[in-house]
Parts: C-alpha cells; structure tokens; sequence
C-alpha cells in the first residue's frame, strides 16, 4: 500500500494539529513518537505513576524491537501516523458527511439506524459509551459485576487491575504490544465474582468504534471461580478508522470451573492493519471458547493464545475468515497444554474470492506433563475462485507420549457443478455462491447470537455483491 | 403449440472445442406428452439435457431450443428455470450447511420470484415427501449430506412437484436405484404430469417406464436422433441393444 492510500482517511485538520505539535515540541522525527508524548497522554488520563511506568517501558521496548520476518508483510506502516493520533483527536467533531462514501453504504445495507451510524462511525457524542452501558451496569451490579471502561477500572479498581494488567500479554511479547502497551487507551475491564453466572452476552459494541478509542484499546476479563459469561466484542459493522493500525489487546483469565465464550466480529475498514494480541489463561476445569469471524481490514494478523493451566482445561476454537480483493487475513490460533487431561477443539474456515489471502497457522505445545491431553484441529478453505490463496500451516510440539491428536485440513475451490446445480433451482450465479458461502459458514454462524448471524450473512452477501461479470 | 422445440441443434463441448456432441438434434414435444431418450453411453443424452439448461461445459454453435415458442438458446440457466424447465440430476449437488427446509424455500421464492406462504408451503412439502416415502425429519438435515443415493433422487421428485415445470427433464433419475424406490420415481411422476406440461426421460433401462404412458421413445446415436417410435420401441432396445443403429 502506498503512503498515500494511508493517508487518505486521514482528516486534513488532524494533519495540521500534528503539524503544529511537530513545530512545538521536540519530537524525535525519526519515529515521531517519543516519551513526552506518552507522558502527556498519561497525564490527561490521569493515571497513576504505576501505569506510566509500563507505557513508558513498552516504548523502550518499542523501539528496540523487530518487525516480526515472517508473514504478511508490513513494512509500509507509518509510525509517524500513530503520533498523529495520540492527542488531537480527542477535540475533533467528526461529522457522518465526512465519513468515506463506501463505509456509508455498507452502513446503510446493514440497516443499521441512522443514530447507531453515527455512534460507529465515531461522531455523535450523545452515543458516548459510558451512557450507553450505564443501564447495563444497573443490572448487574446486584451480581458483583464490574463492567467498565479499562481507563475507568484503572481508576476505580487499582488493586484488581494491578494484579491480572500485564500478566497474560506481557510487554515484551513483540513489537506491537509493545506499542501497544505505550498508547493504550478505551476497552473494557470486566470481572465477575465467584459463581456468578450472566444470562446474556456482555457486548462492547460501541466502545471499539468511539473516537480515538478503537486503535490501542485493552480488555481485560477476569472470569471468577464457577462463574460463566459471554462477551462479544466489535461489531459486524465497518469500524471507521483514521489510522491504518490496530493494535489492540485481550487479556482473559478463566478460574476455576469457570466458563468463558468471548466472541468476535470484526469487520474493519479496507486499509487497516489489524495487529490484534489475545490471549487466555485456563485454571482447572474452566473452559475458554473462542468464536471469531474475521471480515475486513487489509492485513491481519492474530493467533490467539490459550494456556491450559490446570488439570481438565478446556479451549474450543471457532474461527471464520473472509479475504477478498487486497487482503490478506493471516490468523490462527495458539495453544499450550500445561496440565493433564486438558484438552482443545479447533474448527477453523476460510473463504477467499478475488486474490485474497487466507492464512491459517496452528501452534500446538502440548507439555510433558499434559498426559491424557486431547486435541483435535480441523481446517477448511473455500476458494471462490483461481487467483486466491489459501494456506494452512500447522506447527506441532508434543512432548506428551500420552496423548490424542488429529489435524485435519481441507482445501478447495467453490464447486462450479454446485453453482450450476443452484442456478437449475433459479438463482442467479451471485445467490448460488451466496447460499454455498453460508452453508459453509454456518457452523461458526450459529455459534453467534441470532442478530449477529444474521447480520454475518449479510456480510457474505454483501461481499459477494458485484463479483459475477 | 409446441412445448419444447429443439431445431438442428449442435454443440461442442468448453473443454474441447473439436468435440463435437450434438450434430444437428431435432426434437419437438407436446404438452401432456412424456418422451423418453435412449442411447448408447457417449451419444450425447446428457449433453442434450445440459445445453437445454444452458450448462457451462457446453457450447451452442448451431440450431435453436424454443419453449413455448420462446427462444431460450441464449438464456442463463436460471432464466431458463424460470422459464419453466426442471431437471433432476444424475448426481444430485450436496449443499453442506443448508438445510433441506432453507433450500426449499429458497429455490421456490426464486422461481416464482414471491416469498412462499409458510404455512401452506410447509404444508404442501410434509404432504409430498409422505407421497415419496421420504422422512419429513429429513428437512431439518442438511441439504443432500449423508443421503442414500435414493434419498437424494427422491429429493430430485420431491423438488419438481413443489416447482412444478413446464418440463421436466429426468437425466437417468432410475439408475442405481432399487426396484421400489423406482416405483416411487414413476408415481411422483404420475403426480406431476398433466395436459399442459410435459416430461423427458433420459434412461437406459425400462422399468421406469413401466408405469407411465409413454408418448414417444427416441434413439440417440452421435448427437443425432436416429429413430423415433412409440413405447414398443423401448422394450425392442432393451431386448436387442442399439448396434442396429450404430453405424
């Protein structure tokens, strides 16, 4: 991608703003990004000097590391655009005219309302997250439940935050949590007590899209000792960006017996880099489930982790990917077996159409002491066509001689016969691709909430829409 | 008027283009008429029934199909089905992930181009699958995954009486099934069948046609027909084979 395609979304007034920093304070040019900064950014959060501490340290960090040299390439990312970000963004009053016109259309196709709309596309200030989760918060108060935003659970919770922030991403992990851990900012911070056990699903679905707050957010979970939830975070809608990085973080920790399904949706702008960190901590006899279907940005990249800690631990994973035309979605899943009788269920799909590239690469390290482990990973790829690509890189360490393991993989292109088959029964050729992508997605599908596989289809409809001739 | 017009037809096949298939295939059907089209393996049956329904892997390089007097050479093939045409299939597609429910109504609402009635379309799909001693539980599974190859070929008969066609086009419907499942077959059929429309069975056995009045059997040899006759001429077949007509 060239310079100038990054720059595109970029506000015209928030390029001056970052000019005039430029000329006022002492920016290091060469990475323009420098620990005033971090500290101003600290400072205005009003954090305490513990938090400072860690962004400061992960900037050192930062700038010591390596680009990773395997992968997507990403060399052409902007890291003068990340100092652009950090402070101004904060005054500006964005207006839904200056939304680009096709994040606005697939708004529009979504169905999605016209004051919802704004909230996403990050104006409209009435939307403000912390209104919208109050009433939410009411409900489960009576449960012990913190649900916040991250910046207000370092501010409300010091002790709890303190004990789990850090612990399962640390900041050296690579080069972009580094830096992510120096800019960090927006997310949520939930945690739910002892045996406590929520009947609905927990949804950031505002919070990621709120201004200046979808870039670096951090979430962290704490699901308690027998306690269950469900969260979903993102949303099937476009996220409308300024700046072409993501480099957010997930941090989740799963007690014992406990139950955690955290689920995401995400559907990027077409020129982000998404550099998305997640991973989960599994105590004896918890389970983590991960379902993720991953539509949009540029580039991505992301394999969650989950650590089977304890004796028992459970991970099921459910992923969906889908690259079309100049994107390249490298995703996958890590998995360390730590305990005995632990055990993983992975079902990953892909569908790629018009050169995109779908990339799935499975780690497995199964532990000398993981005996009895179990695991079973099975791939599958739809290629809708001649020039896409579809990869399945699967890396296994088993250190265990007592333990189960399969690994299925399955790779192919969008059957013509099929499509011939459907156009028979009088679909067009785009309806027969349409109902043969979802069929293909359905098992992740309704694996979501009825309104997110619903809108999922949507999706697929939509990206299929103008393909044919 | 004629139902099905099919004039001097010739086709080539997308993968090779000196294959020639059909070198100049009539064929004229009536409404209320059942045709039956027999002939050695490689003479073109297929082929026929594929380039009616504008298939991909064919090309039309001469003559004409007409429906009701419509040209549909040029047609997509889901215009053509729009149209009126239906065709069950040698090897019937599984759709994973789509039920047999979802795919019902999906192929109903577009040929008819509305939204079927739900209550009166479930209705009307528990009756017919009673009809084929097919499982009404089977519309919950997937679309064709895990059916018995009669299951599936019951599923091709359960799909032309709810679209009901102008034409149906049956290509080899009975092979590999069982002598019941056969007679379920020929009664779905009889179902279908009335004055105004018409069908075309593609086969190389007769015991399919035991159960229907058939109008006219045709022999296709070399993409052309070369001898038309009444059911008689089915059951000549069947007792001496087709080298009489093989040059």
């Amino acid at each position: 991608m060239q310079k100038t395609d990054i720059n595109k979304y970029v506000d015209n007034e928030v390029r001056n703003i970052y000019d005039e920093a430029v000329i006022n304070t002492t920016l290091d040019k060469k990475f323009g990004l420098t620990r005033e900064i971090i500290e101003e950014l600290s400072k205005e959060k009003e954090e305490p000097s513990w938090v400072l501490d860690i962004r400061l340290k992960a900037l050192e960090q930062f700038y010591k590391m390596e680009d990773p040299d395997w992968g997507p390439d990403i060399s052409y990312l902007n890291i003068d655009n990340i100092a652009t970000y950090v402070k101004p963004v904060d005054n500006e009053v964005r207006r839904w005219e200056d939304v680009p016109e096709d994040i606005r259309s697939v708004f529009d196709k979504l169905g999605i309302p016209e004051s919802e709309k704004k909230a996403l596309a990050g104006s409209g200030a009435q939307f403000d997250s912390e209104i919208v989760y109050h009433n939410l918060t009411e409900d489960l108060k009576k449960q012990g439940v913190i649900y916040t935003s991250f910046d207000e659970g370092i501010r409300k919770y010091p002790e709890l935050v303190k004990k789990y922030f850090t612990k399962a991403v640390p900041i050296y992990d690579h080069k972009y949590i580094a830096l992510h851990y120096a800019l960090f900012s927006g997310g949520s911070f939930v945690y739910i007590p002892k045996g406590a056990k929520l009947d609905r699903p927990l949804q950031s679905y505002f919070r990621l899209n709120a201004p200046g707050a979808g870039q670096f957010e951090h979430t962290l979970i704490i699901v308690d000792e027998g306690a269950e939830l469900q969260f979903i975070e993102g949303c099937s809608a476009p996220g409308y960006n300024e700046l072409n990085l993501h480099a957010g973080c997930v941090e989740l920790f799963v007690e014992k017996n406990a139950y955690l399904r955290f689920s995401t949706i995400e559907n990027w702008s077409k020129n982000m880099l998404n550099l998305n960190t997640k991973k989960c901590y599994v105590s004896e006899g918890g389970k983590i489930e991960w379902i993720m279907g991953s539509f949009g940005s540029k580039v991505s990249m992301l394999y969650p982790l989950s650590v089977l800690n304890g004796e028992g631990a459970k991970c099921d994973f459910l992923n969906i990917s889908f690259a079309g035309k100049g994107q390249n979605l490298d995703t996958g899943i890590k998995v360390i077996h730590n305990a005995p009788r632990t055990s993983t269920v992975v079902n990953a799909k892909s569908i790629s159409k018009d050169g995109g590239i779908c990339t799935f690469r499975s780690n497995v390290h199964v532990k000398k002491k993981a005996k009895k482990a179990k695991l079973a990973l099975s791939c599958e790829s739809l290629m809708l066509d001649s020039i896409s690509r579809s990869d399945t890189i699967p890396v296994n360490t088993i250190e265990s001689d007592d333990v189960v393991f399969s690994h299925e993989a399955k790779i192919g292109k969008i059957s013509e016969q099929a499509i011939y088959y459907l156009m028979t029964r009088g679909m067009s050729e785009e309806e027969a691709k349409s109902l043969i992508v979802r069929g293909f997605a359905e098992p992740i599908a309704k694996a979501f909430p009825v309104e997110y596989a619903v809108e999922m289809n949507r999706l697929i409809d939509l990206e299929l829409e103008g393909t044919i001739g | 008027m004629d139902l099905l017009n099919i004039n001097k037809l010739c086709t080539i096949a997308e993968d090779d283009h000196d294959k020639k298939i059909l070198q100049g295939l009539d064929l004229v059907i009536k409404p209320g008429e059942i045709h039956v089209i027999m002939g050695p393996n490689g003479s073109g049956k297929s082929t026929l029934a594929n380039t009616i329904f504008a298939s991909p892997r064919y090309i039309v390089t001469g003559g004409s199909i007409k429906l009701c007097g419509e040209d549909i050479t040029n047609l997509s093939t889901d215009q053509i089905a729009k149209k009126g045409v239906f065709m069950s299939f040698q090897t019937p597609e599984e759709i994973p992930g789509i039920s047999l429910a979802q795919f019902l109504k999906t192929t109903k609402h577009s040929i008819t181009g509305e939204k079927p009635n739900l209550y009166k379309f479930t209705t009307e799909v528990e009756k017919t699958m009673t009809e084929l001693n097919m499982k009404y539980e089977y519309v919950n599974r997937e679309f064709n995954v895990g059916f018995s190859g009669g299951e599936k070929k019951k599923n091709e008969i359960l799909q032309m009486l709810l679209l009901n066609p102008k034409l149906a086009i049956l290509d080899e419907t009975d092979s590999g099934l069982d002598v019941d499942a056969i007679k379920i077959v020929s009664r779905g059929i009889n179902m279908y069948k009335n004055d105004d429309n018409a069908v075309l069975i593609i086969t190389h056995n007769t015991k399919i046609l035991e159960n229907l009045k058939v109008d006219r059997v045709h022999v296709l040899v070399d993409g052309k027909i070369v001898k038309s006759g009444d059911s008689s001429l089915a059951r000549e077949i069947e007792d001496n084979g087709y080298s009489k007509y093989i040059k």
